[in-house]
């Protein structure tokens, strides 16, 4: 089983996505952004930087590079698709998840740890996961305030697409918890064959103790599993 | 201006420097060749008040790949690893306009750092500004950190540490240092030479155009005057996607050996990067500026050569290689053009519409600058600087002093800071921003990389050879609490006007001072930056080197010590000499005192030696769980950060006030598990370094107790808020 980690020109975090994969156990290799074959790939990755420098707005001009065709095709066949941070950005863009992601709202950058309740289970990112876990992972965004109309909110939060949300440390999901202005604190949410999956902090970067967390195994586990075409856990 | 002055003035050039040029030519230069020399020749560029002073820095030791000179300092790290070093200022460009000015400084440090065949995996920058009471303070500060963040995430390179600093003397003119860390494996290695002739000029990057004219000499080099806002054309615009895309193209050339040479394009443009690399390899070069893709049309050949356009980069090239060159820098999607051929004999041979505008020997760009023996002089102000100290005649308030300097910016939370860069990126950051030394690991091998970076304005305001060297001290100091041995040092010398004797002489003491420092430790001084005209309308700022000191541990310690991991229980252990009864250039007396006087206590290098050696072994055992070198703000402010990170309070004893706040060198404080006490004793005795037992970590208040009226407690609630409010508090 292999998973298509895209670049973009402007992408940062292809490398650590490929190291925290490998070292779960999974088997992840480049994608240039110029490619237009996923044929060999089991599942793909979007990873966190700054497609295309983040020019006009983040993930505008990346919905257009040649391998979302590929990625469109891919994620409709039902197939494991991950966006983390700018790779959630353009998967909203090309319109593979519902929302858009604008300026933080005290605009400023911000990268610091932060806790994340699971709400829902039912999702390639989240199925090894439980209910109500917290988990403590990176963010690293300018661009991560998640926004969606109430109609779209509405559903996602009925079918259990709205996958986690930002809390504070015992579980509870609270303004001052909220980092960024999110609409009800979401922090990733799915498609709705739950096979799409965006996350604004980054799994890859809480993997090891050594730096800090082991919380984000679970989630790049999760993505594995999915690959792997294993059933529900 | 009402007169127009002759065009080598307006380009900054002396009288007599454009009488050398003449007789080097044996004829007057053409416009072209002067724009040429007088970038070259700057001080930005060709260090000539500096450079007479700067061969005392040591910088030899068997570990040391590349020394000063070349575009970064390289070092081996063993196991076919190197890492290359270097630091740069961008002071004058930031005051001008803060978001590019800090931006370009980023781009511009990269390039040095992936210039050498590295991949640049580390930032730090050390800056330094007015109070923040005044607006304009706050417009520097907020931009210069919001423009290091908005070029640093972008192009993908993490900054993971540096440093603050507020004072009035840099409210003119604020400091912005920035220092890069890059790792590569031998067989990488590049260096800035033209190789030998018929190797082709590949000019890679952004397009060149007129931004950044002449800012290696009108503005990185001269003072600042009321009217520094005319300056702002001469500051560059940075764009972090091109250099990503740069980075990565150059990396594949590396990767695949098809570069002779490499030189960035920085300060001085096109005629740096055409006549450094063919100095170096004692060759000559045929540019034709036609060929030089540029972003608009009729730019003259002088623009052309000045031109500190940003992301741009010249690569030498064997023939037979340059079509696998082009097509790699399509692949990144990065503009190319073959621009020049090397060619025997020394002279730089510059085409412009067909015509030949220039014809010098290269090496008289680099060689023949001038070299200046400036008259130093002690201050005449010293010896009263030194003479007024404060007399003490009863305590202060311990407790309210503390909370007053928690809540000074200088010593306050730098978060406000670090969260907005990116300080995780490449899953290296083992101990990162907001701890004494950062820690990263080289992913695949044992090794782990710390780095410090130091300054203090006021220690080298006061004393700057003793400052100088305490620097070097303290940094190494920094890195051994991680677990590192120092292996090379890099420093930026930020200093006022070199034609006041006074300046020149803090200069020539501070580099006396970091090298005496460097030669005790047996560290080499691998590379620098000088940044003098640090003045603003006659005032100087304080004489500011920042010391960046690289250090390797292998293997890297498992449970590194962090600030925040004392826990209740844990001893406070004093390590060190026992204080002075010297406050003199101390936080305390600048913060609640509002007082810079005296002269602090010079440094020991024995007992640096065996403070650091002691350091290294406990980090390297995991027996002190949280350690925290004494510096800025003395025991009392290293006690309290130690607490507020790990959420625990602490009761420690004391027997004067003043070795509360005492800022003398070579000490550090270590939470020691009630098991670990006997071993860390018996190291501490093996080592020779004096320990005392000043306490213990534990409840919710930091309690000082001498048993007598002086005694205090604190609560941690109120030091938490007033220190993680000292910033946000002050720029909301």
């Amino acid at each position: 089983m292999t998973t298509a980690v895209v670049v973009f020109p402007g992408t940062n975090c292809e490398h650590d996505v490929v190291y925290a994969l490998d070292s779960l156990g999974g088997d992840a290799q480049l994608v240039w952004h110029r490619d237009t074959d996923l044929s060999d790939f089991d599942s793909v990755v979007l990873p966190g930087g700054f497609a295309h420098g983040d020019y006009l707005r983040t993930g505008a001009i990346a919905r257009f590079s040649p391998i979302m065709a590929e990625v469109r095709l891919f994620a409709e066949a039902g197939k494991p698709v991950l966006g983390i941070c700018n790779g959630f950005q353009i998967l909203c863009e090309a319109g593979l998840l519902p929302g858009v992601l604008l300026q933080n709202r005290d605009l400023a950058f911000i990268c610091r740890p932060v806790s994340v309740r699971i709400e829902s289970t039912d999702s390639v990112l989240t199925r090894a996961a439980n209910v109500g876990d917290v988990l403590t992972i990176p963010l690293n965004s300018y661009e991560g305030n998640y926004t969606l109309d109430d109609s779209t909110y509405a559903r996602l939060e009925s079918d259990h697409h709205i996958l986690m949300r930002y809390a504070d440390s015992d579980g509870e999901v609270t303004p001052e918890s909220n980092p960024n202005g999110s609409v009800t604190n979401i922090a990733a949410v799915a498609n709705d064959l739950g096979n799409v999956a965006g996350i604004m902090p980054h799994p890859e970067r809480a993997t090891e103790e050594l730096l800090g967390s082991s919380d984000g195994r679970v989630l790049l586990e999760s993505f594995l599993l999915s690959a792997a075409g294993m059933a529900n856990v | 201006m009402s007169e127009i002055a002759p065009l080598h003035r307006t380009l900054g050039m002396t009288d007599r420097e454009f009488e050398t040029v003449c007789e080097i030519l044996d004829r007057p230069p053409s416009n072209a060749e002067l724009a040429m020399y007088s970038v070259m020749w700057s001080e930005h560029c060709s260090y000539k008040s500096s450079r007479a002073h700067l061969g005392r820095f040591p910088s030899d030791a068997p570990w040391v790949v590349v020394g000063p000179g070349e575009n970064a300092g390289v070092v081996d790290l063993g196991d076919g690893w190197l890492a290359a070093l270097r630091i740069e200022s961008h002071n004058h460009p930031s005051f001008v306009e803060p978001y590019q000015g800090a931006a370009t400084g980023v781009g511009g440090i990269l390039r040095d750092v992936f210039t050498m065949g590295a991949r640049p995996i580390a930032l730090w920058d050390q800056i330094r500004f007015g109070p923040l009471d005044d607006p304009r303070n706050r417009y520097l500060f907020a931009g210069v950190v919001a423009g290091i963040a908005g070029y640093g995430n972008a192009v993908g390179v993490p900054t993971v540490g540096g440093e603050v600093a507020f004072d009035e003397c840099y409210a003119g003119n604020p400091l912005v240092n920035v220092m890069c860390l890059g790792i590569l494996r031998k067989e990488q290695l590049v260096l800035g030479t033209a190789g030998q002739p018929g190797t082709i000029s590949i000019l890679l990057g952004s397009a060149t155009g007129r931004d950044g004219i002449g800012g290696a000499s009108v503005l990185a080099s001269a003072s600042f005057e009321e009217d520094s806002g005319a300056k702002r054309p001469s500051v560059q615009v940075g764009d972090p996607f091109e250099e990503k895309k740069l980075i990565e193209a150059c990396l594949e050339l590396y990767e695949r050996g098809l570069a002779v040479g490499v030189q960035d394009l920085g300060a001085a443009g096109l005629s740096c990067a055409t006549s450094e690399p063919a100095a170096r390899a004692s060759v000559g070069m045929d540019v034709d500026l036609d060929r030089v893709h540029v972003r608009e049309d009729g730019m003259t050949p002088a623009e052309l050569l000045m031109s500190e356009s940003q992301e741009r980069m010249m690569a030498f090239v064997l023939p037979a290689n340059v079509d696998e060159v082009l097509a790699i820098a399509a692949k990144w999607e990065v503009d190319a053009s073959i621009v020049g051929e090397v060619k025997q004999g020394g002279t730089l041979t510059v085409r412009h519409n067909g015509a030949v505008i220039a014809e010098i020997p290269a090496a008289s760009l680099t060689e023949d600058a001038p070299l200046y023996h400036r008259p130093s002089g002690e201050p005449f102000w010293l010896e009263d600087l030194w003479t007024n100290t404060l007399e003490y005649l009863q305590p202060p308030d311990i407790g309210a002093s503390l909370l007053q300097m928690l809540d000074a910016p200088s010593l306050g939370d730098p978060s406000w800071i670090y969260e907005q860069y990116d300080h995780m990126l490449f899953l290296n950051t083992v101990v990162g921003p907001g701890n004494d030394g950062s820690l990263l690991r080289i992913k695949g091998t044992s090794k782990g990389l710390a780095v410090s970076t130091d300054g203090n304005g006021r220690h080298c305001h006061l004393d700057p050879r003793r400052g100088g060297a305490r620097l070097v001290y303290e940094s190494a100091l920094n890195v051994a609490l991680t677990g590192a041995r120092p292996l090379a040092v890099v420093d930026n010398l930020n200093f006022g006007n070199p034609e006041k004797s006074e300046v020149m002489w803090q200069l020539i003491e501070t580099i006396e001072g970091i090298s005496e420092a460097c030669e005790a430790l047996e560290v080499p001084v691998i590379g620098g930056n000088v940044s003098l005209y640090n003045e603003t309308d006659g005032n100087d700022i304080y004489p500011t080197p920042v010391v960046g000191l690289l250090g390797l541990a292998d293997p890297i310690p498992e449970r590194p010590a962090r600030l925040d991991q004392a826990t209740a229980g844990m001893r406070v252990l004093m390590f060190g000499p026992k204080h002075s009864r010297n406050l003199a250039g101390s936080a305390f007396e600048k913060v609640v005192k509002g007082h810079v006087g005296g002269r602090p206590n010079a440094a020991d290098s024995t007992m640096a030696r065996a403070v650091i050696d002691l350091a290294i072994d406990l980090a390297s055992e995991g027996l002190a769980p949280a350690m925290h070198d004494v510096s800025d703000g003395g025991f009392a402010l290293t006690l309290a950060e130690m607490c507020i990170a790990s959420g625990v309070g602490a009761t420690v004893g004391f027997t004067s006030w003043i070795g509360l706040f005492a800022e003398d060198p070579h000490r550090f404080i270590g939470a020691i598990p009630e098991e670990s006490l006997a071993r860390v004793i018996e190291l501490a005795d093996h080592h020779g370094v004096p320990v005392s037992e000043a306490g213990s970590f534990g409840g919710s208040a930091l309690v000082f107790d001498n048993g007598g009226p002086e005694a205090t407690s604190i609560s941690l609630v109120d030091a938490t808020a007033a220190w993680r409010d000292a910033i946000p508090g002050r720029m909301a």
